[in-house]
């Protein structure tokens, strides 16, 4: 008897044991198929882009192309950004700055949603936090909401003069990419 | 579709419930778990479990690689040199494909042979070996349109090469020949376009081979497995069920053909490749010696081997067609080699046939190369047409064992010759029939 | 193959003729090819670093060659599946994050259009790819008296020595069993350093340079090496030797930048494998052992 129960002990270990092997190489031989749909090298190492700013008027915003994605750079007139600093930070619906450049609880304030010195100029990445759409308010035409910043035709997320979320589905502001001012008419992306 | 009693028993009430209208697990228990196999299967019958293995890497590897190549003519070489270098374990997706595919045909011909050697081929196995060979013929065409997928200079040359065969038939009736290869090649040459529709095909052809597969699978689970004596299961004692004995025996053979398939990959992963396809394909300059993937040569040697443009054609694809008349062909009571003395040799002589075929096939086909490559092509066609049919009647078989049973029982206490025989085959990573 | 116990005498006289067959085969497979030897120049093996199992590229060496690359060899050839990033990769010649930036800065790559709708040229960046000489082939060729240079990203995958000189199933086992790759630099080391006086009584075409390692001889590439001619400061020898091994290094780099992560996975794969084939033989055996079989 116990060398029948050692012995069914021992063949239990080993299928056991052989089983637990093959699939851990079988989950292993699995992470090459996923990874392989991230992002790869090229896409990875894609350039930062430089903005020349020196044609933009006041009032006046351009869409250039970063990553695939529209990037969205407004010369602010003096208007817009008082009206900007008028909000209540503790108020808006997403209070944080989203700001590449400056740690994730920093608050939304207009300071912080710009470069110091820089204030006059917005940039954003312009893709509605909500469900991925492109922000109408760009062209001078658009209709640019109930906060005179953007407003998203898809579902009707309305973004005031920073760019952050005032009213609408959308749960985020509008993300600040990391941008360097090379010269006083020149900023880099990315 | 097997004749052996159903042995599912539904536990659960969720297994009662999907029995009665999808019984699906009752087919997997039977047909996979406890399908009755012959006890004595050999390694050589490991086979048909890695190939499964080879089609699923292949289509999985195939479906990633997809995701990134760009079949235009300006985009293929420098998109599968894209995978190499930026794309996350892209080296290691296409390394993958490119030898799989040698392995495949590795596997495919081991099965093959196997196959002749025990007359699994014989009744009541004929469609099954058929739907074999339909596989085979739909790996060959899979192949070379994946091959042709790199735009380098041989896969170039290949497409034209190949397309051009059809060509030969402008000596039946003038102009036919041209216009089906226009149409392949969509244009007056091969260019982007007919990339393109090989793309398309080489992704579609691979499902083909899966629904062929299961039709094969069917096929087997009909008549059940032959095995190694050739004789028919007469009796339970005859059978064990397929898990836990086949699929340990399957998977052990499996890890030791993945060993030779992960050498290849990690450490030869060009060896069998050519280095001209590492060079953007030039409609222009043709490499001074195109050859085939080595599972193409023996057919390359025999359609050089004749002279004319059509008949080489003809005797090229005639390789394969005679393979769906051997169960035919073959007149012989007896199934297994193992009890056909004369059948044997001339097995082994075939075989060397098979290989001298494929190295000629690699050589110029001028001076001597060119006279064994017909020596040989006719000692092919005689081995199927005029051999298989006399041996069945000039030779004496040895007896054969009355059951499975009596034959494993007998070996247990004496051990037999053969199995040493059939290990002396280089190269295929198993061992002697177990003891 | 063995022969069992009770082959009968048909099988025997069988078995001569195969034997026969085979001998008389193998015999025509070793001597045919000797004429063709002489069209095939001989090409030796070189000791590499990434050759074999545990290889990986010597980094020093990598750079070196990409120096000479650069100053030799760019002068006329392109490498355009490459990007200035790659030279900082892991797995490559690992120059700094900053020498990469400044060997890309160094060129100017074209660009554009701007915004007025011209083509411009700017300094380089890392995700560039390498410029090529010219700036497509016909005036690569307009400017070589009608020869392309080839382009060398994946040159030395697309050359080899030949392997298939005699029939030799010996060969193709070992190489198999060494995982031989290196076919491509053995023959660009052999190339660049084949170049030597034309043997009396050879024609060679105008323009054309008689090297010993290329198929027929006659290669309108010009000698590019020459001692001295490069200033390695790492004090390795400056010879054609010494070049030619480490421009041929990079290349192979080039070509498979990739090889020290396969290589270092497949040990890895090949371990695992082993281990499992050990296991499953033993479940097979437990399972199996109680039935006669």
């Amino acid at each position: 008897m116990a060398t029948d129960q050692s012995d069914s002990t021992r063949r239990d270990f080993l299928l056991v044991a052989t089983g637990a092997f093959a699939a851990v190489g079988g989950a292993a031989a699995l992470w090459p198929l996923v990874d392989q749909m991230n992002p790869d090298a090229s896409t990875q190492a894609l350039a930062s882009i430089e903005v020349d700013l020196e044609p933009i008027e006041a009032g006046q915003a351009v869409t250039v192309l970063w990553r695939g994605k529209p990037i969205f750079v407004r010369h602010r007139t003096e208007e817009e950004i008082k009206l900007a600093n008028e909000a209540n930070v503790s108020d808006l619906p997403d209070p944080e700055a989203r700001n590449a450049d400056l740690p994730e609880d920093a608050p939304a304030t207009d300071i912080n949603r710009t470069k110091k010195d820089h204030e006059n100029w917005l940039i954003l990445v312009g893709i509605c936090t909500h469900l991925g759409c492109i922000p109408k308010g760009q062209r001078l035409g658009d209709k640019k909401g109930e906060f005179d910043g953007w407003f998203c035709p898809c579902h009707g997320s309305h973004y005031d003069t920073a760019g952050r979320i005032r009213k609408g589905p959308a749960p985020r502001n509008l993300d600040v990419p990391h941008y360097e001012f090379v010269s006083d008419t020149k900023v880099k992306i990315g | 579709m097997a004749q052996h009693e159903s042995t599912y028993q539904p536990n659960t009430g969720v297994e009662r419930w999907l029995d009665d209208r999808l019984p699906l697990p009752r087919l997997m228990h039977d047909q996979v778990n406890a399908f009755p196999t012959p006890r004595n299967l050999n390694y050589w019958w490991t086979y048909g479990g890695i190939l499964t293995f080879c089609l699923a890497v292949q289509i999985i590897t195939g479906v990633v690689l997809a995701m990134h190549y760009q079949p235009s003519a300006e985009m293929a070489f420098d998109s599968v040199e894209h995978i190499m270098r930026n794309v996350n374990w892209g080296w290691l997706m296409r390394y993958t494909h490119a030898v799989g595919a040698s392995m495949f045909f590795v596997a495919v011909y081991i099965h093959f042979f196997r196959g002749l050697y025990y007359g699994s081929y014989k009744a009541p196995r004929e469609v099954l070996w058929i739907l074999g060979v339909i596989i085979l013929l739909l790996m060959m065409a899979t192949a070379f349109m994946g091959y042709s997928l790199v735009w380098g200079q041989m896969s170039f040359w290949a497409v034209t090469v190949i397309t051009n065969l059809f060509s030969s038939l402008d000596s039946i009736i003038p102009g036919v020949g041209t216009a089906i290869v226009e149409w392949i090649w969509g244009g007056y040459s091969v260019t982007g376009t007919t990339l393109t529709r090989l793309f398309s095909l080489h992704y579609l052809l691979p499902f083909a081979i899966a629904g062929v597969v299961v039709l094969h699978i069917w096929a087997l689970h009909v008549p059940g497995n032959n095995n190694p004596t050739g004789v028919s299961v007469k009796q339970n004692s005859d059978t064990i069920p397929f898990h836990p004995y086949y699929t340990t025996k399957d998977m052990f053979a499996l890890t030791l053909f993945a060993l030779l398939f992960a050498w290849f990959v990690f450490y030869a992963p060009n060896y069998l490749g050519h280095a001209d396809n590492y060079i953007e394909a030039n409609p222009l300059q043709t490499p001074p010696h195109i050859v085939p993937e080595w599972y193409f040569l023996p057919y390359y040697a025999i359609l050089r081997a004749i002279p004319n443009k059509l008949l080489g054609v003809i005797a090229m694809f005639g390789s394969i067609a005679v393979l769906f008349l051997v169960p035919w062909l073959d007149t012989s009571r007896v199934r297994s080699a193992r009890y056909r003395p004369l059948y044997k040799w001339f097995f082994w002589l075939f075989v060397i046939t098979c290989l001298v075929l494929g190295y000629l096939g690699a050589k110029p086909p001028e001076g001597a190369y060119l006279t064994f490559g017909r020596i040989f092509t006719a000692y092919y066609f005689i081995h199927f047409l005029i051999i298989m049919p006399l041996l069945g009647a000039i030779e004496t078989p040895r007896a054969t064992p009355k059951s499975i049973t009596e034959d494993v029982l007998d070996k247990a206490s004496k051990g037999d010759g053969d199995a040493g025989a059939i290990a002396g085959v280089s190269g295929a990573p198993a061992a002697p029939e177990t003891r | 193959m063995s022969i069992s116990g009770d082959s009968r005498r048909p099988s025997r006289t069988l078995r001569g003729a195969i034997i026969a067959l085979s001998l008389a085969f193998v015999g025509t497979g070793l001597g045919t090819p000797a004429h063709a030897a002489s069209e095939e120049p001989e090409i030796a093996k070189q000791p590499w670093s990434f050759s074999g199992v545990t290889g990986h590229y010597d980094r020093a060496q990598l750079q070196r060659g990409f120096q000479v690359y650069q100053e030799v060899c760019a002068a006329c050839h392109g490498m355009r599946l490459l990007r200035y990033r790659n030279l900082g990769e892991p797995g490559g010649p690992e120059f700094s994050a900053d020498a990469v930036k400044a060997i890309a800065a160094a060129v100017e790559v074209p660009d554009g259009p701007n915004d007025d709708g011209e083509m411009f040229e700017r300094p380089g960046r890392p995700a560039d790819a390498f410029r090529s000489p010219y700036a497509n082939d016909n005036e690569a060729r307009a400017v070589n008296g009608g020869a392309l240079p080839p382009d060398l990203s994946v040159m030395a995958k697309a050359r080899s020595i030949p392997t298939h000189a005699a029939f030799a199933p010996l060969g193709w086992a070992r190489d198999i069993i060494a995982g031989y790759q290196e076919g491509g630099p053995d023959y660009l080391h052999a190339l660049m350093t084949g170049y030597e006086d034309a043997p009396e009584g050879t024609e060679m075409v105008e323009g054309m340079h008689y090297n010993a390692a290329f198929a027929g001889h006659q290669i309108a590439m010009p000698s590019p090496l020459s001692d001295d001619l490069v200033d390695y400061t790492d004090g390795s020898p400056k010879t054609v030797d010494q070049y030619s091994r480490d421009v041929s290094a990079y290349l192979m780099w080039a070509a498979e930048p990739k090889l020290e992560e396969r290589k270092r996975l497949g040990l890895r794969v090949l371990i695992y494998l082993i281990i499992l084939a050990v296991l499953l033989y033993l479940t097979k055996r437990l399972i199996w052992s109680k039935l006669e079989h």
